[in-house]
């Protein structure tokens, strides 16, 4: 039984593999080995749209949906702010290991190898 | 009330600057993280007490015999236009300070604990969506990245640990069991709140030691008492090996996989100082866990801490 949250990111991996906008049933057709109906895969994409993480176009019929940015951008976004690279963010991760000069980090090896 | 306000300001002043700098230079608190982490809380809360009861006792002199009776009648003073006789323009000037203090410190503390609950949400969301949770182990979720991470997301009802593909790859079974169980200390101890105070704390007094030095030191702590968690778990040489090898693979690989991040990388560095260095070197020559008595010692001293101010902002009332 998947979870909303694994459904958001099964639709997300379809529109992310996706080269043009998708109806709701052409992406209800490609989450194979679920029998889901097209309304909660509706509902589904209502929820990633306010998210902002899909884009719906309004003037086809049935309306079209596509990722708002490319799963790349996404992962450096979040990348960013693991490494505490993200500007104005606020830090809210706990992180196993911070940031370590290049210099820190050989202190580092030459401690546990002198041991 | 002289005596009082006298007293307030020298220990605000005392804990504002002396006393954090002494406490971050201590070398006991990497051998009991647990108690230097109440130290700390109690040295942050007297000292914004002292500060905010030094002010007000000084500047409500002139409305009563003590703070509480002063307090009540400032209002109506206000209110009707006039001030009692005697009152100097220096204690309107201390009243006014005080009153500003203590909003600022409190839409500080709810603006840092806003937005961080923004980003958390944020990143919860985009954890949501490119990492795949781990069948085998409940709980965890796998980042498909290259960089050696592993991180908490502290949550409202139930936190997030993600290990990165890259991290699984670099550390074996029982170097991975350190770092996950130093992960789910964090969430399990609620750390994060914790931090966000002491950063609100930094936020709002950004020129104060108490602050800065508090937030550093407070930082490498709950690092340090995660690490005593997972040391219950796995030996300390695994411990010990996956910060090593962690700390030295994300130096050269992390950063350079991130365009545009150099800068706030360097910001980022200068924050986090020497933290991993301590933590090793604690693991590879563990001094002995401080002792019992001098843990009592240092709780009583937080609590005293903590009696000194209130005692001196409520005493006089209960005592006249």
């Amino acid at each position: 039984m998947a979870t909303l949250g694994e459904l958001e990111r099964s639709v997300m991996d379809i529109l992310w593999d996706a080269p043009d906008p998708l109806a709701a049933t052409d992406i209800r057709d490609r989450l194979d080995g679920k029998e889901l109906a097209t309304t909660t895969v509706l509902t589904v994409l209502g929820r990633l749209e306010s998210k902002g993480f899909v884009t719906r176009e309004r003037d086809a019929r049935p309306h079209l949906f596509a990722a708002a940015t490319t799963r790349a951008a996404h992962m450096a976004e979040l990348m960013h702010e693991v490494l505490g690279t993200a500007p104005d963010r606020e830090a809210v991760l706990a992180r196993f290991i911070g940031q370590v000069s290049a210099g820190e980090a050989d202190t580092l090896r030459r401690m546990l190898s002198d041991k | 009330m002289t005596v009082t306000w006298v007293a307030l300001a020298v220990l605000a002043v005392a804990l504002a600057w002396p006393v954090p700098i002494l406490l971050a230079r201590a070398s006991w608190p990497s051998r009991a993280p647990a108690t230097a982490l109440v130290v700390w809380q109690a040295i942050a809360l007297a000292g914004g007490l002292s500060m905010l009861g030094a002010l007000f006792s000084y500047g409500l002199e002139p409305f009563g015999p003590d703070l509480a009776s002063g307090l009540a009648a400032f209002p109506g003073w206000v209110l009707s236009g006039s001030l009692p006789a005697g009152t100097t323009f220096l204690q309107m000037f201390a009243v006014s300070g005080g009153i500003l203090l203590g909003l600022h410190l409190v839409l500080t503390l709810g603006l840092t604990f806003g937005r961080a609950e923004r980003s958390r949400r944020r990143h919860a969301q985009l954890v949501q969506l490119l990492s795949a949770p781990m069948p085998e182990r409940p709980g965890l979720r796998l980042l498909d990245h290259e960089a050696p991470v592993a991180y908490c997301l502290p949550g409202t009802t139930r936190s997030v640990t993600v290990l990165s593909a890259g991290l699984v790859e670099l550390l074996d079974d029982q170097q991975l069991r350190a770092v996950i169980a130093h992960e789910l200390a964090h969430a399990t101890q609620r750390h994060h709140l914790l931090l966000v105070a002491f950063r609100a704390w930094r936020g709002s007094l950004p020129w104060f030691p108490i602050a800065t030095r508090a937030l550093d030191a407070v930082t490498v702590l709950v690092e340090m008492l995660a690490d005593d968690r997972a040391r219950q778990q796995v030996p300390d040489e695994a411990l010990a090996a996956s910060i090593a090898l962690v700390a030295s693979a994300s130096n050269t690989a992390a950063v350079s996989s991130l365009d545009s991040g150099a800068d706030a990388a360097a910001r980022a560095l200068a924050a986090d100082g020497d933290s991993a260095e301590r933590r090793l070197t604690r693991l590879i020559t563990p001094g002995r866990p401080l002792g019992a008595t001098a843990r009592a010692v240092a709780l009583v001293c937080s609590a005293a801490l903590l009696a000194v101010p209130t005692v001196l902002i409520v005493a006089p009332a209960v005592v006249s």
